[in-house]
């Protein structure tokens, strides 16, 4: 009895499931037959990383495409996990004609799979025409160009809080030295220097490498991402001793090591720009601005300031950071519309539809330093824009994974270590050297 | 169906094998399921163990000397050992307690739910729980909170915390942290720096030099806000340090002692000689207690051992409670009425008929423990997750967490299978022992 009128129950529901099924993907087709332009009746569809804000911005771009072509552009989220998703797609014989990527790893993975198709002349054209050198060379493997660098982030920045720097009455260093003076001189005004996020790990790595661009230069900073140079070579040894001077001098730092391995990211943004403020600057990258404006309630530019980070030993002040880039798949099913989108993303059309939208930057020397909404965030855009072929990626962004990008293990806990005893730079080197050596073998 | 009795069976010889035949097609299912499940997996573990991180390449037995010549493993190892070592004894321990009391109490039922309750959460959210129970913080942390209001009951508030003598200005920091100035003539100025902003007390007045005879001298905050001024000297706009100690000492003698006025100034009417010298005794400017560091390299694996005692501790409660009520209680009034005591009749009586029960529980717990993961993976931080490390825990890590390297975790599998094994055998030995 009960079986009875349980059945038609389910099957009126699967009926429904298909209907609504059957309904979603003819209403995704239909659409884009108002205009009239040269990819009209297309569908193009872009997978990336990103969601909320930062989606609703990156569909902004692809609305202004659509009107300028006429094609439709269906935008997928694909979550953390972007590999897993194109590589499913793609053995499901259903790949996306486009996908946002962030490493220079991750296309070198995927062309070496055979998954992209190399952008047209006329996408690499533009990037000669609008980029430095370094943005066309990280999206280039085995001397084919897969991947277009649409957005970048500056890593390179240091954050203060301004009414720290006016008790103390330092202004923003330009070197490492001055940086280290004006640390101290905040500490004797009862407010620590550095807010460090030991416990985070990453915040970490970003601070070595900021260090060793600067001080070991753009060549050598390439071979140790490589790992064609040890991490015992002298470079680092400096490098490290260097990074020690903050690291080790408990005035400098909130709560000593000890307590920087206890702060987690959040935390050491909250302790510079929280209510009670703890430290007096925090190093991390331009994202710290929506941390700052979005939960700490302080205004960016007004209360919180960002200087560039301090050349150390007379080197060239270091660019380091970030960048997504497009690439198309092959197997794309509008190849022609997927190479067309990537040269409109080339363009400083697309690229100032976000950046006025906020949150973005552009690596296009042609995007017009105006278009963006405030004076920090064109102060990182100029920044990168200026750093030209000096600019670069973050080395553990390229290091494999187990080395550069899991916590608790390889890059991360050596530097943890090397936090909570800085005087051991030798022990330090040595250990990073043995997990880079048994990561990069894999 | 009917069922026919055992006298049936041993009656032919065919209606036996027709029966195997039955009982096998009855069985089949759940063969193939176990075989799908259990088998298939610990052999594949066992053949994916031999090759390397491709998994296509052979590699012998070179998995396994790599985990016994990681250092990572054999912290994991170690870990293991203690938590086998320490947990099991510990909840079984516990649970008999509470169920002993319980016996005891009035209100032994809301007692007992109240023990069982953690039973019900699961263990990521008792870890999430943990971790801020063991938060090092005493803002955020339950624990240190308690540690430090402990502390700070029988000590007194430090005035200027963190405050310290200006570096290059004739002042030495003592053993203890005490802060030494020499006076031999006459006069000392201890230029402090490092107060934090808000410590210092609305009454503090401009610095001035301290007039008079005898000993005498300043303790002032030397900065002005917004930086400029001499360091180490008396400039307008540096406040004086009210309220601080201020010992007079004759060698390693204190002679007297005095307090700063609101400029921060002092005076000792003792005239001064060659080994003079005044002294701020550290506990002005110790820097807050801040509690234990539960989560540090050398607690966290006996803090994450209490989160799961808090957790199992109900479970024990509950079954070694149900042996106890299934006990003879013959024996033990016989006992009272040969007078032994209450610790007596625990000892000698209740624990030797329960031990059926505990052995239970003790070696459930043990074959729990083995394969722990989830509050090591949950509680400990980052910095100090390879110092909290357990078997389960790394091979995960090993095969998915960064390193992608299952032909090591398979192998940490094939070990950790190994390892608890022997303990299933002894159960499954106890299970049948217990039914004949």
């Amino acid at each position: 009895m009960r079986l009875r009128r349980t059945l038609p129950a389910l099957a009126a529901s699967v009926v429904l499931a298909a209907t609504a099924t059957a309904c979603g993907s003819s209403g995704g087709g239909s659409e884009g037959e108002s205009t009239t332009q040269e990819l009209k009746g297309q569908t193009l569809t872009v997978a990336a990383v990103w969601s909320g804000t930062e989606q609703e911005n990156f569909k902004k771009v692809l609305d202004a495409f659509t009107a300028k072509t006429g094609a439709t552009v269906s935008y997928t989220s694909t979550g953390d996990n972007l590999s897993t998703v194109v590589g499913s797609k793609i053995e499901g014989g259903d790949p996306m004609d486009v996908v946002m990527v962030a490493q220079p790893g991750v296309i070198k993975q995927f062309a070496d799979k055979g998954w992209l198709a190399p952008l047209s002349p006329a996408v690499t054209g533009a990037a000669k025409k609008n980029y430095a050198g370094i943005w066309s060379s990280l999206g280039t493997v085995n001397g084919t160009q897969y991947g277009l660098y649409f957005k970048a982030a500056d890593k390179s920045t240091i954050w203060y809080g301004t009414t720290a720097f006016q008790n103390a009455g330092v202004q923003p260093p330009a070197t490492f030295d001055d940086l280290l003076k004006a640390g101290r001189t905040l500490s004797d005004s009862g407010t620590p220097a550095f807010s460090i996020a030991g416990q985070a790990g990453w915040p970490l790595t970003d601070w070595f490498e900021n260090v060793y661009l600067s001080q070991a230069g753009p060549e050598l900073y390439d071979k140790l991402a490589r790992h064609e140079i040890p991490w015992t070579d002298p470079s680092v040894i400096k490098a490290l001793t260097t990074l020690g001077k903050v690291f080790g001098d408990q005035q400098l730092v909130a709560g000593g090591g000890q307590g920087a391995l206890q702060t987690d990211f959040p935390t050491s943004v909250q302790q510079v720009f929280g209510p009670q403020p703890k430290a007096a600057m925090t190093y991390e990258g331009d994202f710290v601005g929506g941390v700052i404006a979005s939960e700490l309630k302080k205004q960016v530019g007004t209360d919180a300031k960002v200087f560039p980070f301090p050349a150390v030993d007379g080197g060239k002040a270091p660019v380091m950071g970030a960048g997504d880039a497009a690439v198309v798949l092959k197997g794309a099913k509008h190849p022609e519309a997927a190479q067309k989108f990537v040269e409109f993303l080339a363009g400083p059309e697309a690229a100032a539809v976000w950046a006025k939208a906020g949150g973005f930057i552009s690596p296009n020397k042609a995007v017009d330093p105006s278009v963006y909404p405030d004076d920090t965030t064109r102060q990182f855009a100029e920044s990168v824009i200026d750093a030209g072929d000096a600019f670069r990626f973050d080395m553990s962004d390229q290091a494999p994974a187990a080395f550069g990008g899991t916590a608790g293990q390889g890059e991360w806990k050596d530097l943890q270590d090397f936090l909570a005893n800085p005087s051991d730079v030798q022990g330090a080197a040595a250990k990073l050297e043995a997990d880079a050596a048994k990561a990069y073998k894999g | 169906m009917s069922l026919r009795s055992p006298r049936g069976d041993r009656a032919s010889g065919g209606a036996l094998r027709r029966h195997r035949g039955l009982a096998l097609l009855f069985v089949l299912p759940a063969l193939l399921l176990l075989g799908a499940l259990v088998v298939y997996p610990i052999g594949y573990s066992v053949a994916r163990s031999l090759f390397d991180a491709t998994g296509h390449r052979f590699v012998g037995l070179d998995n396994y000397s790599a985990a016994f010549t990681d250092s990572a493993t054999l912290t994991a190892v170690r870990n293991n050992a203690i938590w086998v070592a320490v947990a099991p004894a510990l909840v079984t321990a516990i649970g008999l307690v509470f169920a002993v009391l319980t016996e005891k109490i009035r209100w032994a039922t809301a007692f007992k739910l109240l023990v069982f309750m953690p039973m019900a959460i699961s263990f990521l959210a008792a870890g999430i729980i943990f971790r801020m129970v063991y938060d090092a913080d005493p803002q955020r942390g339950v624990l240190n909170a308690a540690a430090v209001s402990v502390h700070d009951t029988f000590t007194d508030q430090p005035s200027y915390p963190g405050a310290r003598p200006r570096p290059g200005a004739g002042l030495e920091r003592a053993e203890g942290g005490d802060v030494q100035a020499s006076a031999a003539t006459g006069t000392a100025l201890l230029p402090l720096v490092g107060v934090q902003p808000g410590a210092l007390p609305a009454t503090a007045r401009a610095a001035r030099p301290a007039g008079g005879d005898g000993v005498r001298g300043t303790v002032f905050l030397d900065f002005v806000p917004g930086g400029g001024g001499h360091p180490g000297q008396l400039d307008p706009g540096k406040k004086g340090l009210p309220g601080i100690e201020v010992q007079l000492r004759d060698g390693a003698r204190t002679i007297a002692t005095t307090t700063t006025a609101d400029d921060g100034t002092f005076r000792f009417s003792a005239a001064p000689s060659a080994t003079t010298s005044v002294v701020l005794p550290a506990a002005d400017f110790a820097a807050p207690y801040r509690g234990i560091d539960w989560l540090g390299p050398s607690f966290v694996t006996p803090a994450i051992i209490g989160a799961y005692t808090w957790i199992w501790a109900g479970f024990a409660m509950v079954i070694i409670g149900a042996g106890l009520a299934n006990l003879p209680r013959e024996t033990i009034e016989a006992a009272r009425i040969d007078g032994a005591g209450e610790w007596q009749i625990f000892r000698r009586i209740t624990v030797p008929q329960l031990a059926p029960v505990l052995g239970v529980v003790f070696i459930t717990m043990v074959i729990n423990v083995m394969k722990i993961f989830d509050l090591v993976y949950i509680i400990a931080p980052g910095p100090v997750q390879q110092n909290a490390d357990v078997l389960a825990l790394r091979l995960y890590l090993v095969s998915f967490g960064g390193g992608n390297d299952q032909g090591l975790g398979s192998a940490l599998s094939v070990l950790l299978l190994l390892l608890v094994v022997p303990v299933m055998l002894l159960n499954i030995r106890r299970f049948r022992g217990s039914r004949s």
